[in-house]
């Protein structure tokens, strides 16, 4: 059964065109890898799933309903999370606070609830901490709940967002480069994280350049290049596919000949 | 008579437009609404009112004077204001927060120190006597107005397409960061276009004073109003636009106050702020990009 | 409402201090509310400016009582708000303070030009109806409604679009919605304040509305900060109180209030009560 589709999906951004015509459908219940060189338009595809960039055209279809033109927090509140390339935390927030504001749309306390502290107040108040400390333990950062999220290491921020993301257990997380600047230690914690999360009911599609990573826990990739889809199927046919071995090594090659230019601005791939 | 009036307005348009045109060009480049714009203007004013009057200069030599001192404390207040925020890549808001309390300290001291009176210019700056075209009645204020207007938006459409300075300025309203990439010194650029701005409200602020004969410090604070909706109905940062824009809002002023009633002219002008902002966000003429939230 | 006599004789002596103690911190509050949400009005005065002339014109034309003026004072700049706001909102946030900006401009062109607001004479004879009392009662109830709004998850979801909207939005805020919740509320206060106003000093103008008195208000909301709904009241208070300690000091409030702004935003940016609100229930 499919959770998420796209077809025809593109997005332009003066003269260039970032995401170009994408057909993709996500598993219920799977992990699903994008993957694709820098500028591949994997960052704007899942901003066009999330609604924080609007399609030129094309469509985008969310457990059986068009979402295409939904404000970005309606798509929330259909049971879809994120997390962002650059880590977005409320660094001003407590941990614990960040995580609540995952639930904001879960709590139904309204404003004259609020105002006269009514017992409704307080019930979900009370709800959404133990939920919220219920997202922490998943992510392992119970023991931070009261810290300020900017004062966190890198890695905790990381698995900071993905709690805040968690708490209302959406049906479908996007994590953008989740291991991005993590060792292989906490990579490999963070590949147990991602089993745990889909193994509670909640599909995963994620951006990731670690290929090892991608290959260990996803069940499907698509593969972006210039904002076009060049393959899609399981990781285990990656390696025979041309076009993706030429997007990769043609990358490396002109990543190599502008080292050689340009003395040592080399850029990883 | 509407020939008549539709000149006037077209006169009057050049002043707002002249004016928006740095306020546009500081946004456009600079990504801030410095609130402290208005008070260029009317240290414009102010400076040719002393250079006439206590140094006995004619409005010739006036005039630059304005401008080039106007230019000088548009950088000046850029560097002290907001060289700091720019450089910590500070939210939008917090520059136009400091350029507000800035402008208010600006022009209270300046009441402090001039008075809150209207001031004059000496009668004998200009000539008095007007020149009549096929009915029309154009005055020699006027006249300098409409001129020193052309020549200044002939002058700043030339740099702009002309020099490598306005390519690297257009490069960096396009894309600081890339600019930043290519080498261009944009805390340079910076205090350049800030003496741009300065130099064409300064200016502008000179020919308002001379063309309805009244100076006092919060002149630039009442011109503000203008200068929004100029810059909004032209888009945000289109200088086409605001040229567009502000000699469209002299004529529809000179005729509300013609047809209507004079005491509207600001009602309507700020009832088409609301309606462009209602319908058309990015401005009317389509250069701006909008930005978003 | 009796006071005991040596409150009476306070009351009296220092009337008007304590009156523009209170509407100056509604006034505050009403910044602060739209502060908190990570954007910026520069139409607090004009929002006061239009709850103090149209309660003018329902207690000196319609006679109607101070009971039925002062909540419907909020109407008229609820309004406004709403028509500035719904098309700003969604765009960044120079766009509202632009149109606040310019808002004000024009109420003031509007009230110098139109008879019935009794041009550059204002409006006099305004009814003595405001009561210490009322004033001081509509603040409490204000910071404690701010208070508890502050704490829950309004105030988390409020902290979080000032921070990053985007991410909020994520989170299923819908921040646009809060926004022009925000301003509304915002120019609600506003405008009972205004109405207050104009009911205790008997007579209105319309540069009392001005340039001057708006940035004046978000000087009083950056001195406190606006970590909690106290901080921007106790802004209002230190300024409003300088220029009746020092004496001549009145002459510079421009400058002084002026540069409080710059010198907050530049080097003080939470304010003197750096403090945050935290918002955990138990
Ligand atoms: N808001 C924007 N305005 C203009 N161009 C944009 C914008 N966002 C992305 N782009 C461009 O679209 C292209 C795709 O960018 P995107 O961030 O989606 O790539 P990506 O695959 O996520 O790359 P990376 O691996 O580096 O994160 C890039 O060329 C980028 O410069
Ligand atoms: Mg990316």
């Amino acid at each position: 059964m499919t959770l998420l589709s796209t077809a025809g999906l593109t997005r332009k951004f003066a003269g260039l065109v970032a995401v170009d015509g994408v057909d993709m459908a996500v598993e219920v219940g799977s992990v699903h890898a994008v993957i694709g060189p820098n500028g591949a338009g994997k960052t704007t595809l899942f901003n066009l799933i999330s609604g924080l960039v609007e399609p030129t055209s094309g469509s985008i279809d969310f457990n059986g309903n068009d979402i295409s033109r939904l404000p970005v927090h309606a798509r929330a509140g259909l049971g879809m999370a994120r997390s962002f390339q650059n880590i977005r935390i409320f660094s001003a927030m407590t941990v614990l606070e960040n995580v609540l504001t995952g639930l904001h749309s879960t709590i139904t306390a309204g404003v004259g609830a609020i105002v006269l502290r009514l017992p409704g107040f307080h019930r979900a108040e009370k709800t959404a901490v133990e939920r919220a400390r219920m997202a922490l333990e998943l992510v392992g950062l119970s023991s931070k709940s009261e810290l300020l999220a900017g004062a966190l290491p890198y890695g905790d921020q990381r698995r900071l967002e993905i709690a805040r993301a968690m708490a209302a257990h959406p049906r479908l997380l996007l994590l953008d480069e989740p291991a991005a600047g993590m060792n292989p230690a906490e990579t490999s914690s963070l590949a147990a994280l991602v089993r745990r999360i889909r193994d509670a009911g909640t599909t995963v599609l994620l951006v990731e350049h670690d290929m090892g990573f991608v290959m260990d826990i996803s069940d499907a990739v698509t593969v972006l290049n210039f904002g076009r889809r060049i393959f899609h199927g399981p990781p285990g046919a990656i390696r025979q596919e041309p076009a993706v071995i030429e997007a990769y090594l043609g990358k490396k090659m002109a990543a190599r000949l502008a080292a050689r230019k340009d003395g040592q601005k080399a850029i990883a791939p | 008579m509407l020939s008549q009036q539709l000149v006037n307005g077209v006169l009057l348009g050049a002043t707002y437009a002249l004016f928006a045109l740095g306020f546009t060009l500081m946004f456009g480049v600079l990504r801030v609404i410095n609130l402290t714009y208005g008070f260029y203007f009317s240290a414009g004013a102010f400076i040719a009112l002393f250079a006439t009057r206590q140094w006995g200069f004619s409005i010739w030599l006036a005039l630059p004077l304005a401008a080039i001192g106007s230019g000088l404390i548009a950088v000046l207040l850029d560097w002290l204001l907001l060289t700091r925020l720019r450089a910590k890549g500070a939210p939008e808001l917090a520059s136009l927060m400091v350029t507000l309390g800035a402008v208010l300290a600006l022009y209270s001291a300046m009441t402090l120190l001039f008075g809150p009176d209207i001031r004059r210019l000496p009668p004998d700056v200009i000539g008095a006597d007007a020149l009549v075209f096929a009915g029309i009645r154009v005055t020699q204020a006027q006249f300098l107005v409409v001129g020193t207007t052309a020549v200044l938006v002939l002058a700043l459409v030339a740099l702009m397409r002309g020099t490598r300075l306005g390519v690297g300025i257009r490069a960096m309203a396009e894309r600081p960061d890339a600019a930043e990439l290519m080498g261009i010194d944009t805390a340079r650029l910076a205090a350049l276009v800030s003496f741009l701005s300065g130099f064409l409200a300064g200016a502008g602020g000179v020919l308002i004073g001379l063309n309805f004969n009244a100076i006092q410090p919060y002149m630039g604070e009442q011109m503000m109003l203008r200068g929004f909706v100029v810059i909004i109905v032209g888009g945000l940062g289109d200088l086409r636009g605001a040229l567009i824009a502000g000699l469209l809002l002299g004529v529809i002023e000179v005729l509300t106050a013609g047809y209507l009633d004079s005491g509207l002219k600001e009602a309507v002008a700020f009832a088409i702020l609301v309606a462009v902002l209602w319908t058309r966000p990015s401005g009317l003429f389509g250069q701006a990009v909008l930005r978003r939230a | 409402m009796t006071y005991p006599p040596w409150l009476d004789d306070f009351l009296w002596t220092y009337q008007n201090v304590i009156h523009a103690l209170g509407i100056n911190g509604l006034l505050a509050l009403s910044m602060y509310v739209v502060l908190a949400v990570g954007q910026l009005s520069l139409g607090q005065a004009a929002f006061m400016g239009l709850g103090a002339y149209s309660s003018a014109l329902m207690t000196l034309k319609l006679h109607l009582p101070f009971f039925v003026v002062l909540p419907a004072s909020c109407v008229v700049p609820a309004l406004f708000a709403l028509a500035i706001g719904v098309p700003t909102l969604r765009l960044s946030g120079v766009y509202l303070a632009i149109a606040t900006i310019g808002l004000g401009e024009v109420l003031r062109a509007i009230y110098l030009n139109l008879d019935v607001l009794g041009g550059a004479l204002g409006l006099s004879g305004i009814p003595q109806r405001t009561e210490t009392w009322m004033i001081y009662l509509l603040l409490i109830v204000a910071i404690a409604v701010l208070w508890r709004v502050g704490h829950s998850r309004i105030g988390r979801a409020m902290e979080a679009m000032r921070e990053d909207p985007n991410a909020a939005q994520v989170m299923g805020v819908n921040v646009q919605r809060y926004r022009l919740g925000a301003l509304v509320a915002s120019a609600v206060l506003a405008g009972v304040a205004g109405a207050l106003g104009a009911h205790a000093s008997n007579f209105i103008g319309p540069n009392e509305y001005g340039f001057e008195p708006a940035v004046t208000i978000l000087s009083y909301a950056l001195l406190g900060g606006i970590g909690t709904p106290f901080a921007p009241v106790l802004g209002a208070w230190i300024l409003t109180l300088l220029p009746e300690v020092l004496r001549g000091f009145s002459d510079f409030r421009g400058v002084f209030n002026g540069l409080i702004i710059v010198l907050a935003v530049l080097f003080l940016p939470n304010g003197l009560l750096a403090l945050r609100m935290k918002r955990r229930a138990a």
